[in-house]
């Protein structure tokens, strides 16, 4: 069936409400996103099924709900009953854990908390709510758990709270009532006014304004103009585009019709990165299902309005998450940018206008629209408006994905909603941005996230990559391990980035190994600025950034390992040893056992001690040790 | 030939093409250039590597020069131009899995298979690669073999789970 009218959706999305919040039996909602799968959900998911078939419970997916270190994550509701998510549930806890919500039994160790408020903020706008509270169970809320206590989600709304599988689920929560509002508007300009007083700038990294994007792409001669979704997501560590295409594809569908109608476009494409199987089934799964019911593709909702999606894939070239690049890959070629002094929004794929936004961005469109500009530009700092979604990882304690509004300070992400460093170890620096940005030390962890903030600090926002750092990372290595990843990456096109980077490299591979000389950190400043500088596109132009902001910010370290030959993180193998000390040591010999070399000796009950020319550095006794009784020297 | 010269260092046969299979995918593709890449994609998901045959073949179809076929094929980091071993082991080595100890994972797969990134054993059972993040950060390291994902990995682990490929 076509859905014509507002009142069609309404009714698709009454019959669904039932399914998502007032199911007439047990529910269990598996959270299938790669991070569950890898964690074992899949395995659960069988074991689920198979006992639905005898014990009549619906089993349902959802997308990632945002805590990933505690995947497997399932919630479960039922008539009478509070709806909670449980963590962890592996296939071979799956029964009990299903026993227990039966009897009312909530076990802290199995239970991440009470799901108080399932609700769609933009289906509350719309009238289409959860209706009946649901009973309390003396639970705490998931909503007030430190980890999701300061996050606000208006990108990831509906990731883990529906079925990705399900556009009636999606339109039951407020889906597609912003494409509705937007192809009635018969001045499309008004719909860009919106979005530029909302503040909105592009979630990929660079921060551009969104409505001045698509207002210059509107004033652009040439057909047919094009919408873009970058969904390449190159930046290692960062996942954010990926959950949102696995959880909540729709949102991107619904934000790029809303943008072709308002800039003109009649082509869109979703460039998505092969790396990510899982969101192009789930894209090409959504684009058939809107186009079944005429909310994409000819004549959208009867406007007359035509919209046709096409989605191609990445090949592994992290290059070609740059916007000139992109354009070039979807035209069959290899994707080498060019220079941008002509914007891509003026002459982009095949020479014609092409609005591309990033995932995340588009994901933000219908929120916008739907509660408005003003609501939107309530979050935030002065210029930077709205929530971020940040992967954060690394060595901290809840890894996972938080979206909280911009300005929240780092400290508060890394420790309150983070939970602070990993195994209690020091904290020692965050790195955002990806290869483009820089790492921040202790001292700065006041700043608020904001675009301009960070990029004064020597970093920047970037994609939304937040990797933790700690006493264990070296940071000479850091800076070593970006410019190696450039260096792959590198089109090779211009002088500066593809000799530049290969010079940076070798000075870093030289420092790492002990063989760092008088004369190397003012020679890779230099180079840095000459890579950075000169560069044609902004993967050589911000290539220097890790070197440049950890020897601003970590200079000590650089010395210590030219002039001291010393690693003092235990990461660059000859310029460190490990050795057990005495007065900490028990002798409980879980080292000597596991160490690959047989370097470890002792008697037990004694302090042992570590045979230099056994050891191979491979970090396993310093990781098991439980007394901290092996240390780096 | 170059691409001779390849399947020379691992001793493989090279695939025996079905070109009306070939046919089927330009095909699917509506035989248009700009999808030459996914088109790339099928055949290499068909033959776990790009046969030579095969990309004279869409060169003659597609009328694109075969030097630019091949510039594709060696930009884009996931193709290969030598066939690859019945399983890939790939290693991430992400940013998030880097700080997590990827680099400790690929030294001892390396040691244990007896063979370097980009590299495949003799028997054919392996190949191993690497890739730059697949998205798992949170369950760093993490390793793909085929298409399942092993969470959490550390040395140890490892071979057991190589134990169960053959």
């Amino acid at each position: 069936m076509r859905i014509k009218s507002r009142e069609d959706l309404l009714a698709v999305g009454k019959k669904a409400l039932d399914q998502l919040y007032n199911p007439p039996v047990l529910k269990m909602n598996i959270g299938m996103a790669s991070c569950g799968i890898a964690a074992g959900a899949r395995a659960s998911r069988e074991k689920a099924l198979r006992l639905s078939e005898s014990e009549g419970f619906i089993v349902s997916d959802a997308g990632c709900i945002g805590f990933c270190e505690q995947e497997p994550l399932i919630d479960m509701l039922s008539p009478g009953m509070p709806r909670v998510m449980f963590k962890q549930v592996t296939e071979d806890r799956l029964e009990d854990v299903l026993e227990a919500y039966r009897a009312g039994r909530f076990d802290h160790k199995s239970v991440l908390g009470r799901m108080k408020h399932p609700e769609s903020i933009i289906g509350e706008v719309v009238g289409l709510t959860p209706g009946a509270s649901q009973s309390n169970g003396g639970i705490p809320e998931l909503e007030s758990i430190p980890f999701y206590s300061k996050q606000y989600k208006i990108a990831l709304r509906n990731c883990g709270y529906m079925d990705p599988a399900s556009i009636d689920q999606y339109i039951a929560r407020g889906g597609y009532f912003g494409l509705f509002e937007c192809l009635g508007e018969k001045d499309p300009g008004r719909i860009i006014d919106i979005v530029t007083a909302s503040g909105l700038r592009g979630r990929g990294g660079g921060g551009f304004p969104t409505g001045r994007k698509w207002a210059t792409a509107r004033h652009a001669p040439g057909e047919p103009k094009n919408i873009i979704c970058n969904a390449d997501e190159g930046d290692p560590g960062a996942y954010m585009d990926r959950s949102v295409l696995e959880g909540d594809p729709h949102s991107v569908l619904e934000g790029m019709v809303i943008g072709a109608y308002a800039v003109g476009a009649s082509q869109g494409f979703i460039y998505v990165r092969n790396e990510y199987p899982l969101a192009v089934v789930r894209l090409v799964g959504a684009i058939k299902q809107a186009e079944r019911y005429g909310l994409l593709g000819d004549n959208i909702i009867g406007s007359g309005f035509n919209f046709h999606i096409k989605i191609s894939t990445g090949a592994g070239a992290f290059v070609c998450g740059e916007s000139t690049a992109l354009m070039r890959s979807l035209e069959g070629r290899v994707g080498r940018p060019r220079a941008k002094y002509i914007h891509t929004v003026e002459k982009g794929y095949h020479n014609l206008p092409s609005v591309l936004n990033n995932v995340e961005t588009w994901a933000n469109v219908p929120a916008v629209i739907m509660k408005g500009a003003e609501w939107y530009a309530s979050f935030g700092t002065e210029k930077s408006k709205g929530t971020k979604v940040f992967s954060l990882v690394g060595k901290i304690k809840n890894t996972g994905l938080v979206e909280v509004p911009m300005g929240t300070p780092l400290r508060e992400i890394i420790y309150d909603v983070g939970g602070g460093i990993l195994k209690n170890r020091k904290f020692k620096a965050v790195q955002t941005g990806g290869p483009s940005g820089g790492c921040l030390p202790e001292s700065l962890m006041d700043i608020p996230v904001d675009y301009e903030r960070l990029s004064a600090a020597g970093s920047m926002m970037g994609s939304g990559g937040m990797i933790v750092m700690d006493q264990d990372t070296c940071m000479v290595d850091v800076a070593r391990y970006f410019l190696q990843f450039l260096e792959e990456e590198s089109c090779g096109q211009c002088v500066p980035c593809r000799e530049g980077i290969k010079q940076l490299l070798r000075i870093l591979t030289d420092i790492c190994a002990g063989k760092g000389k008088d004369g190397d950190i003012e020679l890779l400043e230099e180079l840095a600025l000459t890579v950075n500088g000169l560069s044609l596109c902004a993967l050589g132009g911000t290539a220097s950034n890790p070197v440049m902001s950890t020897l601003r910010y970590f200079r000590d370290e650089y010395v210590s390992h030219i002039y001291d030959k010393k690693c003092r993180a235990g990461v660059c193998k000859g310029l460190f040893s490990y050795a057990i000390n005495p007065d900490k040591c028990t002798g409980c010999r879980l080292c000597a056992i596991k160490c690959p070399n047989e370097a470890v000796g002792g008697e037990k009950k004694k302090p042992h001690s570590i045979d230099q020319d056994k050891c191979i550095q491979c970090r396993i006794c310093y990781e098991s040790c439980k007394f901290d009784a092996v240390e780096i020297k | 030939m170059f691409l001779a010269q390849a399947t020379l260092n691992t001793g493989a046969i090279a695939a025996d093409i079905d070109y009306r299979v070939l046919d089927d995918l330009i095909e699917d593709l509506k035989g248009d250039p700009e999808n030459l890449i996914m088109l790339l994609q099928a055949v290499q998901r068909k033959y776990n590597y790009l046969p030579e045959p095969a990309l004279e073949y869409i060169s003659a179809k597609l009328t694109i020069p075969l030097s630019r076929i091949y510039g594709i094929a060696t930009f884009y980091a996931m193709f290969s131009l030598e066939p690859r071993g019945k399983n890939i082991v790939s290693i991430c080595l992400g940013t998030a899995c880097h700080v997590r100890g990827a680099e400790r994972i690929k030294e001892h797969l390396e040691k244990h298979l007896g063979i370097g990134a980009g590299q495949t054993t003799q028997d054919m059972r392996f190949t191993l690669e690497t890739v730059r993040c697949i998205g798992c950060c949170s369950l760093g390291p993490a390793v793909n073999i085929n298409d399942k994902t092993f969470a959490r990995m550390d040395p140890d682990r490892m071979a057991g789970v190589l134990k169960d490929y053959e």
